[in-house]
């Protein structure tokens, strides 16, 4: 064979190389085209809407607004203060949780895991609605706490600040713990015996060797429930009874009620570069794809 | 017991009874992040008006008043053909996706994939006004195919990541054989791929009918009239006053699920490939 076919062969491979990489690639189009339509192609055209003034000229008033009206700056304050307070609640109560598990036998803690799994499937009104009806006037809560001796006079839990934290925490807890246990059961236990060999206390060994450790699980984990909660909708809406206003309900009501659309894209703008940035960040230290199963909303 | 107690608990020789705040602590967590869901069951079975617990006398009324209410039968039957048309469509887009992207070894393939998991990232307000804004354009709001496609966009990102994840494990050489003896491409995936990761497939299935099931927040906007669903209507009800009948939508809606959950962990459970 002269080398000048040799050369034809090889190109004629390559040709046909690329051709079924196309091909394959090909395969995607439906998916891709389904994101394009329902997806990429309404946030863009929202991201322009945010642009568009009321005299449908080109115009910053929609992100002005945001700025100057103290009514759109409460509903952000809001926003930040629930998703902080609603994060460190998570926090506090789901490294425990996820610690314990962490030092379960595999087995039991399977077991053990099936109660931060349960409510993780159970559709979020539902559990919503669970909370509304603990919580209310007449709600077991006030029944048991006044039977034995709490309280005597039923307390207001629900349509306000104080059930949508409870109602949110305990949506949000999961996708705090499963991450973290996760990171947490990748720790090498063999440091701990060797920081207790060199004689650390248990305290000692556990903050200065395990703690750290489970850093990066829990700074992934929080930023994913801060995340979350900034583009909370239902639960506020029903829990916070009007009165907790969060960035997605006065995008809604933008619509539903006033028809602004300018208004409503800008805010959705802002909310939509910030989730984007946090997940970015949290991206660094965990696997997107990990949270895969969650229901969020 | 107190030699349990006195006994070391981790490797850094803690006892069990430095811990005892621990495991209690935890124990409590653990009752509370599943006692509210679990106790609107016996919740839905009381005779009254107002939800007790334990209802003083059992009945049946709410879950005669659920389903003898058209509306609420409507808006179930919605809900279930919307949840089995998106399991429809995103299975296989999904699937088909997954496979393409795993194969082909094109420079911007992670690019792809990052695009094709976005709109689980994005807020689902954004989904739900977007959708709705282009809806009202191509005049398909309120119906049951603008509904399926939001939904099917929501599940693809779950689809892609199950059955991707599923083919990491499997080796794609044993198609090459099926291939070098003669099998057309399509028919080595359908008869020697396809059969290897079915479970991954199955689980994701399930999943998708799931995400459309249990979503309400996009429904809230692109479902409506004689489309609405089932938690669109609950939404609704929610807002105005608390509903008992709402506690027998929500025991049924928490078997349904269940029900698919283990369905589909059981698939998880089981290997594909080998």
């Amino acid at each position: 064979m002269s080398s000048a076919m040799i050369e034809t062969h090889e190109q004629g491979l390559r040709h046909d190389a690329r051709r079924e990489r196309w091909a394959l690639f090909g395969l995607s189009s439906p998916a891709l085209i389904l994101v394009l339509v329902i997806l990429i192609i309404p946030v863009g055209w929202l991201f322009y809407l945010s642009f568009i003034g009321a005299d449908g000229q080109f115009s910053l008033e929609n992100y002005q607004r945001m700025v100057d009206r103290k009514s759109y700056r409460r509903i952000f304050e809001t926003t930040f203060q629930v998703s902080l307070i609603t994060t460190g609640l998570c926090i506090l109560i789901g490294y425990p949780l996820a610690y314990f598990l962490s030092q379960l036998p595999s087995r039991i803690a399977g077991l053990c895991l099936i109660t931060v799994l349960l409510p993780f499937w159970t559709s979020l009104l539902v559990r919503t609605y669970a909370w509304l009806v603990l919580l209310q006037k007449r709600g077991l809560v006030n029944t048991w706490a006044m039977d034995l001796g709490l309280w005597d006079e039923p307390i207001k839990m629900v349509h306000n600040l104080t059930g949508t934290l409870i109602g949110m925490v305990h949506i949000m807890l999961p996708f705090l713990v499963l991450p973290l246990y996760g990171s947490m059961n990748a720790i090498n236990r063999d440091y701990l015996k060797a920081a207790s060999n060199l004689g650390a206390s248990p305290t000692r060994a556990f903050w200065t060797v395990f703690f750290p450790l489970s850093g990066p699980g829990l700074f992934a984990g929080s930023l994913i429930v801060f995340v979350l909660c900034l583009g909370f909708y239902v639960t506020p809406a029903v829990l916070g009874g009007g009165k907790v206003i969060m960035v997605s309900m006065k995008i809604a009501s933008n619509i539903e009620l006033f028809v602004n659309w300018g208004a409503a894209s800008a805010m959705g703008v802002v909310l939509l570069l910030l989730t984007m940035l946090i997940l970015w960040v949290a991206s660094r230290f965990l696997r997107l794809e990990q949270l895969a199963g969650g229901g969020h909303g | 017991m107190m030699r349990w107690l006195n006994s070391p608990a981790s490797e850094t020789q803690i006892t069990h009874a430095r811990r005892l705040w621990l495991y209690a602590l935890s124990i409590v967590i653990m009752l509370l992040l599943v006692a509210p869901t679990l106790i609107v069951i016996p919740m839905s079975f009381s005779d009254s008006q107002y939800l007790e617990f334990p209802p003083e006398t059992w009945s049946l009324r709410w879950y005669r008043h659920y389903f003898g209410s058209p509306e609420w039968m409507a808006a179930t039957a919605t809900s279930l053909k919307a949840a089995f048309l998106t399991m429809l469509v995103a299975t296989p887009v999904g699937v088909l996706a997954a496979y393409g992207l795993h194969t082909s070894s094109i420079r911007y393939g992670r690019l792809v994939l990052a695009l094709l998991i976005t709109p689980m990232m994005v807020p689902l307000i954004l989904v739900a006004v977007g959708a709705f804004y282009v809806y009202v354009k191509l005049k398909i709001q309120y119906t049951l195919l603008g509904l399926v496609m939001a939904h099917a966009l929501l599940a693809l990102p779950l689809v892609i990541l199950v059955v991707g994840s599923a083919l990491k494990s499997f080796d794609l050489n044993q198609e090459l054989a099926a291939r070098s003896l003669g099998a057309p491409r399509w028919k080595a995936f359908v008869t020697v791929t396809l059969p290897q990761i079915r479970f991954a497939v199955t689980t994701s299935a399930l999943l998708a009918f799931l995400t459309s099931f249990d979503e309400v927040v996009v429904a809230m906007f692109v479902s409506g009239g004689d489309n609405a669903t089932l938690t669109r209507n609950m939404f609704n009800a929610l807002r105005d006053q608390i509903d008992p009948t709402i506690a027998s939508i929500s025991t049924i809606m928490i078997l349904v699920t269940t029900l698919l959950m283990v369905l589909a962990l059981t698939f998880g459970k089981a290997k594909d490939a080998g």
